[in-house]
């Protein structure tokens, strides 16, 4: 499949309109407010949107049709009982810490709540994990671009080598997203991130209707597939009798409240576009209204995943489930289908699991089925489609970095007192900085495999206890300080031991675990992930009252509108019922309970 | 100055909406057989595309015409 002139004119008009909304945005922008917050003047619709936007980057939606293809609809128990809680539970509770302390960044609430040192901890945490994020997904995009072949052509024509294929598209996507966050900020962002979303779901949902039209629906599926895949809750009572490998509530405490609440309620990725919202009932509707869209997003990501598994004859197609499934067709050793055996890139041999049998490279679900089913024309819409994804992605972790760099770094450390335009200033060239260093990163990534997968591993450390600190801190006066940095530290060193003591199952001691002693195996990855997650949090949650419990507290007066009980409840809200965020999050967990239910 | 998104959206649907519908009518029927399960995903995707982006347009419009011009973005 090769690009078309319509294809090309489609991504051109998108490149065209994303810069021309950067410079929009950029008219509008005087003030800092203007630039790290986008004036605190975004409807709560527009702001919920790009909440969803900025978190469907191109990794989700390749990773997400990837795990569909290989553990099933489970899938979507990242979004319904992952995400969605989670979304409803700081909209209705936590964001008016949040937005009402008038704190810029998440790091700057815990320096009003706790203190110097802890805010120091997150921000320079935070600020490296949005490098190598937006880093590595670059990388993954540029590596994805490449392996789909569709300008192969194009380069020959010029004259180029294929290797600048990865080049270019690193170099175009870096300068797009340098070229609107420079001028338009926040702002320029949240509105394409808007644009983006609109063209993530105009790429994506022709091609689940393609396929399920193929596959013979979601019946059609369901009889090809089995139960273990199209099942959300099938086998989930023990560990060994589901593809995920995880029992009910290992499943429920270390992804549906650890995991999750620690991302969605305290990345400030995501708690800048509610901070950037016109008023405080229209940033605590963000989320929810994000909600209420994220609770349909498994259709159109995992969906891909399970029609190419269903268009593919794999060797382990029945896995490690204790039903096997019947396959369609014969196995092929060379064609399996939509989905190709992984090669080794340095051997050019197949990879294969333990059990010598060649492993299905998963993350070609999704991009693959694009190739299949979209001829020229619809083609430019899915790249295109890609494209955004990969952008909002990126630049809702470039907004997030400038801010918390100059707010939290360079004005708390380096230079305390300068004016406003000094500070707008320093945003710029820090977004600059930033996606140099990301693309660095991107390099990085592409010449040593494993640092991704060893720096991915300290992130995860480092944010499993998070949730913790901020719980306390939000629901318990009494939490000091040094009782929050002293829980943060005993949390996240819980986590390296706990992932140091046990290694999933068929795993080899190093990266994946063991690296102390292995005393505990675990069925799965994912079980280890889930469990090294509530061990941190619990660690967390004790060593952080303990310590305060020993420690002086803070006046109360210190504390007035960054905790519960110390923060005036906000007169009963008046408007149409439909606007309350109570009312909005009740609606929202009655309809993630229905999906689950549907799909059990 | 009023900055509505549903603006660029609306406009961008539209046009890459009515290219893509475009090439459906004029393409070859082999191709959107032996690719999209016989169906015409060009024509009726593009079709879909523009029509959506031709409401945001119209959303945009009625948003203006009721909002006094101090009133920021929407």
């Amino acid at each position: 499949m090769h690009l078309g002139a319509v294809d090309w004119s489609i991504i051109s008009l998108y490149l065209v309109f994303v810069l021309g909304i950067g410079i929009v945005a950029a008219r509008r922008n005087k003030s800092g407010t203007d630039f790290f917050l986008a004036g605190r003047a975004i409807p709560a619709w527009v702001c919920g949107l790009a909440f969803i936007s900025a978190n469907l980057g191109a990794q989700e939606v390749i990773g997400m049709g990837a795990s569909g293809a290989k553990y099933g609809i489970a899938t979507a128990h990242f979004y319904w009982i992952g995400a969605i809680p989670a979304m409803v539970f700081i909209g209705v509770f936590m964001m008016p810490f949040y937005y009402g302390s008038k704190a810029r960044s998440v790091p700057e609430y815990l320096r009003l709540r706790f203190d110097e040192k802890t805010r120091a901890l997150n921000a320079t945490i935070f600020a490296l994990m949005t490098i190598l994020n937006s880093g590595i997904s670059m990388y993954a995009l540029a590596k994805l671009i490449q392996t789909l072949h569709v300008f192969d052509i194009p380069f020959e024509r010029m004259g180029l080598p294929q290797a600048w294929i990865f080049h270019g598209a690193i170099l175009t996507s870096a300068l797009v997203v340098l070229a609107y966050i420079y001028m338009g900020g926040l702002r320029g962002a949240i509105y394409n991130e808007v644009l983006q979303f609109f063209l993530i779901v105009a790429g994506f949902a022709p091609l689940v209707w393609l396929g399920l039209k193929q596959v013979g629906g979601w019946h059609g599926l369901e009889t090809s597939l089995g139960p273990s895949y199209t099942q959300a809750w099938h086998g989930m009572g023990h560990a060994a009798t589901n593809r995920l490998g995880v029992d009910w509530f290992g499943l429920s405490m270390g992804l549906g409240f650890v995991l999750s609440f620690g991302y969605w309620c305290t990345d400030f990725l995501v708690v800048q576009r509610a901070m950037a919202a016109n008023s405080m009932s229209a940033a605590r509707r963000t989320p929810l209204i994000a909600a209420g869209v994220k609770m349909f997003i498994p259709f159109i990501v995992i969906l891909p995943g399970l029609i190419a598994i269903a268009l593919t004859s794999a060797p382990d197609k029945a896995g490690a489930a204790t039903h096997p499934v019947a396959v369609a067709g014969a196995v092929q050793q060379h064609d399996p289908g939509v989905i190709p055996i992984k090669i080794d890139s340095a051997t050019g041999q197949p990879m294969l699991d333990a059990r010598g049998r060649p492993q299905l490279d998963y993350d070609l679900a999704t991009p693959n089925l694009l190739l299949r089913y979209f001829p020229t024309g619809m083609l430019g819409v899915g790249l295109t489609a890609l494209l955004a994804s990969f952008m909002s992605g990126m630049a809702g972790n470039v907004t997030a970095f400038n801010t918390v760099f100059t707010y939290d770094i360079y004005q708390a450390y380096i230079r305390r007192k300068a004016a406003d335009r000094h500070y707008v200033l320093v945003g710029r060239l820090a977004t600059f900085f930033g996606i140099a260093a990301s693309v660095a990163a991107a390099y990085l990534a592409s010449q040593f495999n494993n640092i991704n997968d060893f720096l991915q591993l300290i992130m995860a450390f480092v944010n499993a206890p998070v949730f913790a600190t901020f719980l306390l801190g939000m629901f318990w006066r009494r939490t000091t300080g040094h009782g929050a940095f002293t829980g943060l530290a005993a949390g996240t060193a819980t986590a390296a031991i706990h992932h140091g003591l046990t290694l999933p199952l068929d795993d080899i001691v190093g990266l994946k675990g063991g690296w102390i002693a292995v005393t505990y195996t675990y069925p799965s990855e994912m079980a280890q992930n889930f469990w090294t997650a509530i061990w941190a949090w619990s660690t967390c949650f004790i060593v952080t009252i303990l310590v305060s419990l020993v420690t002086r507290r803070q006046p109360d007066e210190a504390l007035a509108g960054l905790t519960y009980s110390l923060t005036p409840k906000a007169p009963e809200e008046r408007g149409p019922w439909y606007t309350r965020p109570v009312v909005l999050g009740v609606i929202m967990i009655v309809a993630v309970v229905i999906l689950d239910i549907v799909f059990r | 100055m009023i900055f509505d998104v549903r603006l660029p959206i609306g406009l961008l649907f539209l046009a890459i909406g009515l290219l893509v519908a475009a090439v459906g009518l004029t393409g070859d029927p082999a191709v959107f057989r032996a690719h999209s399960a016989g169906l015409n995903i060009d024509l009726v995707w593009g079709g879909v595309m523009a029509a959506f982006g031709a409401l945001m347009l119209v959303l945009a419009a009625v948003h203006r015409r009721h909002t006094p011009p101090s009133v920021d973005e929407g």
